[in-house]
């Protein structure tokens, strides 16, 4: 991009958000400016990071230093497939996010929108930064600033309610890194002497089995925004955010950077085949497995449509972990799918929930009856990110599992497969009665009458929709991506 | 000026500065004086370190009279280190001074102030370079008598009460002190640190040089407010001026700490009595733990910010001593890299709430409401400043956690390492009260309206906060600074 060398194109792709958080503040004054500034950004950020797309595919693997942060230890960025499936899913659907939360923000009448679009920006950069972090001490780093990041997005109402939500989100978020994630890095490198993602892993042959069980926990726990259970909760806490973030931050961003890291950490840090060999790895499995049921149960029992889609976020992260937790290359591939299946689904779903609140003021499922005959193009979308939820063709979600399923089948591994097919009912259980209400339940007499959100909103959950179905058409180059993960 | 004189310049500058600044007496001559002969001193700090860093430790005999019948100056790494700090963090906080002085202190007394600071600082600055006992008592009195005075200038009464109180436990501290030295000279018929180096492993037998080191450790201990010694400091922190607050917590324990590195590993350190000794090793280890979670624990509950970041001190000390009690190079490394991590950070919140309590006139957390829109270039120092402390990426003080935990892994010290981690996260609890206060909740009705605090206030809390973040996106140099200091420490002879 830009004739800039794939090093200086990965500094950049951090730098532009940042960049244009810095003129976001300097254009607060006017609104229309400033959300020039966040769609031109958004886009020069996606552009930067699309033109690394090619070198990826051909098998290359820029390096660059960033500076020494310890002695022997430095902060750098380094591309590998994954990264780039992450990145290329954060920053493309920043673009539509920020065309969504144009028309959110102004049809809700929020307050504080710059400060909104500054720490949107920063939190990309973040995302970014993790999503291209060239060892484990990177990786800690820019997950940290974007924990720090989201907190002033979580609390954006300055409610009370938003007060002890953001303790809650901070809480666990910032208590798993420090306490487990952080002890976990130390002992890696105090043990390895390295920290650098190495295909194969750095710790085979370094450490014995029993330590290396005690270091998973300490990882896997220690990245809280996996929301693997018990440490899940500041999940559903960060819905009193607005729309915006919940769905680009805590369906895609953040929770994917959660997910994206336990992926690094299996494959780069222990490396798939000494897990395989005497690490104790079936607690994972369990746990997984565990959590994705549970959660789905949860969503069951809640009317609030963004919590139910939280707990719902909180299964499909799951889905990723045990799909790793197979330890099988064609569920890793999956796992690797799910990342951006879920990501297009979840978000078109979230952007659908903010759609209805500005639209109609609703938050509550129980209120949707009829809804979709006001609204037909935000449900008609609903209805096909919860179909790719459950994992019906033709939609993303079916690949994903399918490929989980696959792997689940390979190494003969019935408890993974029992937990898909009961999450996959549980799936419908809690996401069809909402498409069944808004489209086949008569409306109840009411004053408000009210038509579809505006039209940003509107043109935005199209796309991801869309998209949805096209990863499900054409999946050919996301799945390329994910086979060289494994490669 | 002589080059190779420059150690006792280090040290007389700011000594002969102090009466003529009571000679000036006018409050804006005295400020310029002070500002000026800091910055003197910190020019000869850097020089000194870039000289130690090229040439390695050297000794600078004074009047040319050389030990053992004259005193000798020595420094080495950790020495011009602490150098650097103390006239480094009086030069971030003299231009401060100005205006919180002027507002804190009556007119007719800030001449008195700035004689006293600059005694303190060449108390201080003494203590780091000298390499005798008995003179470094000296530096000691020097530099506690004029910090009583410093402190009992604070306008609230109570500082008064504050001030006597550090003053007896303080007073108690150095007795305790010149007896160790007392005992130390009976077994060994010296008073310099590389004499005494020597000739300590053939009387370490000796019962008298035991009580030596048991005296030395609690009287410093006392004066560097290790948990449960550390009653004096909360009270002194909290009602002493904003700007006496913000230099004392960053630099006087922080000199306490260095004599208790001094008299470890440098005068007992050939006799690897903490090795014979398990025991004194385990003591310091279990009272900076629990000084850690009781500290921070009562930190938690506290009305008054200074109060809490005071308490907060005490726990941060805490982790300074768990390195150093780990008698390892790590461990050193990460109590030293600490000692100099925690000066930058604790300084930008005391300048911080400086600022609050220039503007608004209180220091509790009630007065903090708000304040996040009213003065946000304060409030976002304070809440960097405050992630430094918890140990966040990309700040000081995730470097200090990073050495301290490896440090106890590196030993197996498994539980060690977890409380660790958990008492940094004590401090988040803490911290994230205030900017809570100061970012979730509305001024109240009365409250004064408040603007921004003056930029010769902003801007040197700022290059403590940009220091702060600075030093922990790149390490590498006071890392190496501070592990060939606990090399050389741990390899327990003087250079």
């Amino acid at each position: 991009m830009f004739g800039l060398p794939p090093e200086t194109t990965m500094i950049a792709a951090i730098l532009a958000p940042l960049a244009g958080a810095l003129l976001i503040l300097l254009t607060g004054k006017n609104p229309n400016l400033r959300e020039a500034v966040t769609l031109i950004t958004a886009s020069i950020t996606f552009a930067l990071v699309a033109s690394l797309y090619p070198l990826v595919m051909a098998g290359g693997t820029p390096k660059v230093i960033l500076g020494q942060m310890l002695p022997g230890l430095e902060l750098a960025l380094a591309l590998e497939p994954l990264g780039m499936l992450f990145a290329l899913v954060a920053s493309f659907l920043w673009i539509i996010t920020s065309i969504y939360a144009i028309g959110y923000m102004r049809g809700h009448h929020e307050q504080n929108q710059t400060r909104f679009y500054l720490f949107f920006a920063i939190s990309i950069a973040a995302t970014l930064g993790v999503a291209f972090a060239g060892n484990m001490l990177t990786l800690f780093t820019f997950y940290e600033i974007l924990t720090l990041a989201t907190f002033p997005l979580v609390t954006h109402s300055g409610t009370p309610e938003a007060k002890r939500a953001g303790r809650v989100y901070l809480g666990i978020l910032i208590g798993t890194s420090i306490g487990f994630q952080l002890v976990a890095v130390i002992w890696t490198w105090s043990l390895t002497g390295t920290l650098d993602f190495q295909a194969g892993g750095i710790l085979e042959g370094k450490v014995s089995g029993a330590v290396a069980s005690i270091l998973l926990v300490l990882y896997v726990y220690g990245i809280g925004k996996a929301a693997l259970m018990p440490f899940h909760k500041w999940l559903p806490a960060a819905m009193v955010a607005p729309t915006p973030v919940s769905a680009l931050l805590h369906a895609v961003a953040v929770v994917k950077a959660g997910v994206f890291s336990v992926l690094k950490v299996i494959v780069y840090i222990f490396g798939m085949d000494f897990l395989s060999g005497d690490v104790s790895t079936d607690w994972l499995l369990y746990i997984s497995g565990f959590t994705i049921i549970a959660a789905s149960i949860i969503a069951l029992r809640q009317d609030n449509l963004k919590r139910r889609l939280a707990y719902s976020t909180i299964s499909q992260l799951s889905y990723v972990i045990m799909a790793a937790a197979i330890l099988a290359p064609l569920s890793m591939v999956g796992a690797v799918l799910h990342i951006a299946a879920h990501a297009l689904g979840k978000i078109t779903l979230f952007f659908c929930a903010g759609s209805i609140l500005v639209a109609s003021h609703k938050t509550e499922i129980s209120q949707l009856d009829g809804i979709g005959r006001r609204m037909p193009w935000t449900m008609a979308a609903f209805a096909i990110g919860a179909l790719s939820m459950i994992g019906v063709p033709p939609m993303a979600g079916f690949i994903s599992k399918w490929y989980i399923l696959n792997g689940a089948f390979a190494t003969e591994n019935m408890i993974a497969v029992g937990v898909i097919i009961a999450s996959t009912l549980l799936n419908a259980g809690y996401l069809l009665p909402i498409v069944h209400r808004a489209f086949f339940k008569k409306a109840p007499d009411e004053s408000a009458r009210h038509g579809e959100a505006p039209w940003p909103i509107v043109v935005a959950l199209t796309i991801t929709a869309a998209l949805t179905v096209l990863m499900f058409l054409f999946p050919g180059q996301v799945l390329q991506l994910a086979r060289l993960v494994i490669a | 000026m002589n080059a190779s004189h420059l150690p006792i310049l280090q040290v007389i500058v700011p000594l002969m500065a102090a009466p003529v600044v009571i000679l000036l007496r006018r409050p804006n001559a005295a400020w310029a004086l002070a500002t000026l002969v800091t910055w003197t001193a910190f020019a000869i700090s850097l020089a000194l370190m870039a000289q130690v860093l090229n040439e390695g430790a050297f000794v600078y005999p004074i009047g040319g009279w050389a030990a053992p019948w004259g005193i000798e100056y020595r420094l080495d790494r950790v020495g011009a280190l602490l150098l650097v700090i103390i006239s480094g963090i009086g030069s971030v906080v003299m231009p401060y001074a100005k205006s919180s002085v002027e507002k804190e202190i009556p007119r007719d007394r800030v001449y008195l102030f700035y004689t006293m600071y600059l005694l303190c600082l060449t108390g201080l600055l003494g203590i780091a370079i000298t390499g005798d006992v008995f003179n470094l008592f000296v530096f000691l009195e020097i530099s506690s008598l004029s910090s009583y005075v410093l402190i009992a200038l604070g306008r609230d009464r109570r500082a008064l009460t504050a001030a006597y109180r550090y003053l007896i436990m303080g007073t108690i501290g150095a007795t305790f002190y010149i007896i160790g030295v007392g005992l130390m000279y009976m077994a060994t018929g010296t008073l310099n640190m590389a004499d005494l180096a020597t000739l300590m492993p053939s009387v370490i037998d000796q019962r008298t040089a035991l009580a030596g080191l048991a005296f030395l450790t609690v009287g410093i201990s006392l004066k560097l407010a290790l948990f449960p010694l550390h009653l004096w400091l909360p009270n002194a922190y909290t009602y002493a001026p904003s700007v006496v607050t913000a230099f004392l917590a960053a630099t006087a324990t922080k000199v306490a700490i260095y004599m208790l590195i001094r008299i470890i590993f440098t005068v007992f350190g050939a006799t690897h009595i903490l090795e014979v000794l398990p025991f004194v090793q385990n003591i310091l280890m279990v009272f900076a733990l629990a000084g850690i979670f009781a500290a921070s624990a009562v930190a938690m509950f506290q009305d008054n910010i200074k109060r809490m970041l005071a308490y907060s001190s005490i726990a941060q000390v805490g982790f300074i001593i768990l390195g150093i009690s780990m008698l390892s190079t790590l461990g050193l490394t990460g109590g030293i890299i600490h000692l100099f991590n925690h000066a930058l950070t604790k300084c930008a919140l005391f300048l911080a709430i400086g600022c609050v309590a220039y503007r608004v006139g209180g220091t509790r957390i009630g007065d903090m409401q708000g304040l996040g829109r009213r003065m946000p270039w304060t409030m976002a120092a304070f809440v960097v400043g405050g992630l430094s402390l918890v140990g966040v990426p990309m700040t000081v003080g995730f470097v200090s956690k990073w050495y301290l935990v490896l440090a106890a892994l590196d030993k197996g010290l498994w539980p060690v390492a977890g409380l660790i981690v958990i008492g940094s996260l004590l401090t988040l609890i803490y911290i994230w009260r205030v900017i809570e206060a100061a970012y979730f909740q509305q001024a109240t009705e009365d409250a004064p309206v408040v603007t921004e605090a003056p930029l010769s206030m902003l801007i040197p809390l700022w290059i403590t906060v940009a220091a702060s973040v600075y030093f922990g996106i790149d390490a590498s140099r006071t890392l190496d600074i501070a592990f060939d200091a606990s090399e050389t420490l741990m390899r327990g002879a003087l250079p």
